[in-house]
């Protein structure tokens, strides 16, 4: 099978390589690449876990051609903590419990990245709005909502 | 068309774990060179906290700090023996396991404390800090650290225990019938708020108020978290989830996440939680779990408020709109009851 080399940004690296025509950026990501924090829940975009940012904007990354990220930047949650020390996000839903198995975390981290970038003041409607594509079978979804809203709060102290 | 207000009751007397055939589980736990203490399991954390439970319990019995242990629910041809996790037994029944493997680990380093200190192994105590001294004279002692390595280097033994936790099978009583399939329960009672819309059949539920028995919350946080997540699935068994067709026939049943409905983070239900301790005697350090227990009550008491609201009583589920609209046709109109 011919193979199409690709270039994209991974959480800010440079990442090249080649990739099998009509490949998933989830499968790229995960095998071609190594990042295995987008997860694989349904494979036909209707649970959210493997939610990626291309460019800023959230993406399911199973249902995205890997061709069609040729130049962008890609962000994962792999990229969200700074070293050692978590984003607000990850650490607002580890004391708020917003995880239980965990297996929607990845795709709810990102799906709540993309909506504090463009709106740093979301309401509890914006907020499920936002997740309302990203399916989580423990928690409820309140402790997410929660925590997004006090990360929300925490990333506007920071600028402020 | 109207819409019906309606509450419901449901309470609930749950079984932790199974005891016919002994439902085993054991544990092993042992020292690392630097005198950390690592937990082998076969049960594993599907995400209801088993891990850190049993993580807190091993650090109470051997008396070491809750950072210095590990918990390892590697594998089932590698660790030690388990039923699993299911039956609401996770903490009842491992727990139960790691209490006795911790002990015994505790006891292999308190001798191997008492060796180096030339004293009496009876003499010794932890302050749960990572040392251990001779009880009355505090400055007398030996870091956990430092009985690890005196083990392991010098004295060549393993600061390691074993435990296993099993009912004794209950036998079926020839003459009566009877017997003891369950010796530890949990309990719980809650209260749904409802509104059903007698022209499309549609349940919406506006508030959950309940209060669960657990035993001892080992971990409140993780209790409360359960206990929520666990309720919305239940709503979610009550109105929304089935494999089966709703009609005419199975090939128009869900086949995915587009058809399989349920709740989504836009019908989050207020829920208010009282969680009641009362420590089981046979539990470890009181501790039953909430379990299974989280959801099931749900169902009872959306069927009951529904029937509440409009005189519909539902005994299949999902309680759709299609059966709440049937059974209000059948009744010749909404009857709502007398609200308690
Ligand atoms: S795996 Fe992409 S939406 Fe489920
Ligand atoms: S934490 Fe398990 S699916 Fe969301």
């Amino acid at each position: 099978m011919v193979k199409t080399p690709i270039r994209f940004t991974l959480n800010g690296s440079e990442t090249a390589l080649f990739v099998d025509g009509g490949a998933n950026l989830l499968d790229t990501l995960r095998r071609g690449v190594g990042d295995l924090s987008p997860k694989y829940g349904c494979g036909q975009g209707t649970c959210g876990t493997c939610t990626v940012l291309i460019d800023g904007e959230p993406h399911l990354s199973c249902l995205t051609l890997a061709e069609t990220a040729e130049g962008r930047s890609i962000e994962t949650t792999n990229g969200l903590a700074n070293g050692a020390e978590l984003h607000p996000l990850q650490k607002a839903f580890m004391e708020n419990f917003g995880a239980q198995c965990g297996y929607c975390t990845p795709g709810m981290l990102m799906a709540a990245k993309a909506l504090l970038s463009k709106n740093p003041n979301p309401s509890r409607e914006e907020i499920v709005e936002a997740i309302s594509g990203n399916i989580c079978r423990c928690t409820g979804y309140e402790p997410i909502i929660d925590a997004i809203m006090i990360a929300a709060g925490q990333l506007r102290g920071r600028v402020a | 068309m109207t819409v019906h207000k309606g509450r419901g009751f449901a309470c609930i007397n749950y079984p932790i774990g199974m005891n016919l055939g002994g439902d085993p589980s054991q544990a092993l736990v042992h020292s690392t060179p630097d005198g950390k203490f690592m937990v082998s399991l076969s049960a594993i954390d599907l995400g209801q906290g088993m891990k850190s439970v049993t993580r807190q319990i091993a650090a109470e019995t051997l008396g070491v700090p809750v950072a210095d242990v590990y918990v390892d629910t590697a594998d089932s041809d590698t660790g030690p023996h388990d039923m699993g996790s299911f039956a609401s037994r996770g903490t009842h029944r491992v727990g139960n396991a790691v209490i006795r493997a911790a002990a015994e680990a505790r006891a292999a380093m308190m001798e191997a404390a008492a060796e180096e200190l030339e004293v009496n192994p009876a003499d010794l105590d932890t302050d749960g800090e990572g040392n251990i001294h001779v009880k009355g004279a505090p400055g007398r002692s030996i870091t956990v650290a430092d009985t690890a390595i005196a083990a392991q280097f010098k004295q060549g033994k393993t600061l390691s225990g074993r435990g296993i936790f099993l009912i004794p099978t209950s036998e079926v009583d020839a003459d009566t019938g009877e017997m003891t399939p369950v010796s530890c329960f949990a309990h719980a009672a809650v209260v749904v708020d409802l509104e059903v819309d007698d022209e499309t059949g549609e349940v919406t539920v506006s508030e959950v108020n309940s209060a669960y028995e657990v035993g001892r919350a080992l971990n409140p946080k993780m209790v409360e978290q359960q206990l929520i997540g666990g309720a919305w699935m239940g709503i979610s068994h009550a109105l929304y989830e089935t494999t089966e067709p709703y009609y005419p026939n199975r090939s128009h049943g869900p086949q995915d996440y587009n058809t399989y409905l349920m709740p989504g983070p836009g019908d989050v239900v207020p829920h208010h939680i009282a969680v009641l301790e009362r420590p089981a005697e046979d539990a470890p350090f009181g501790g039953k779990g909430p379990g299974e227990m989280c959801a099931n009550p749900l169902l009872p008491a959306v069927a009951n408020a529904i029937y509440n609201a409009v005189g519909v009583r539902c005994d299949t589920l999902p309680i759709t709109p299609e059966k709440v609209l049937r059974g209000i046709q059948a009744n010749g109109g909404a009857q709502p009851r007398e609200m308690f």
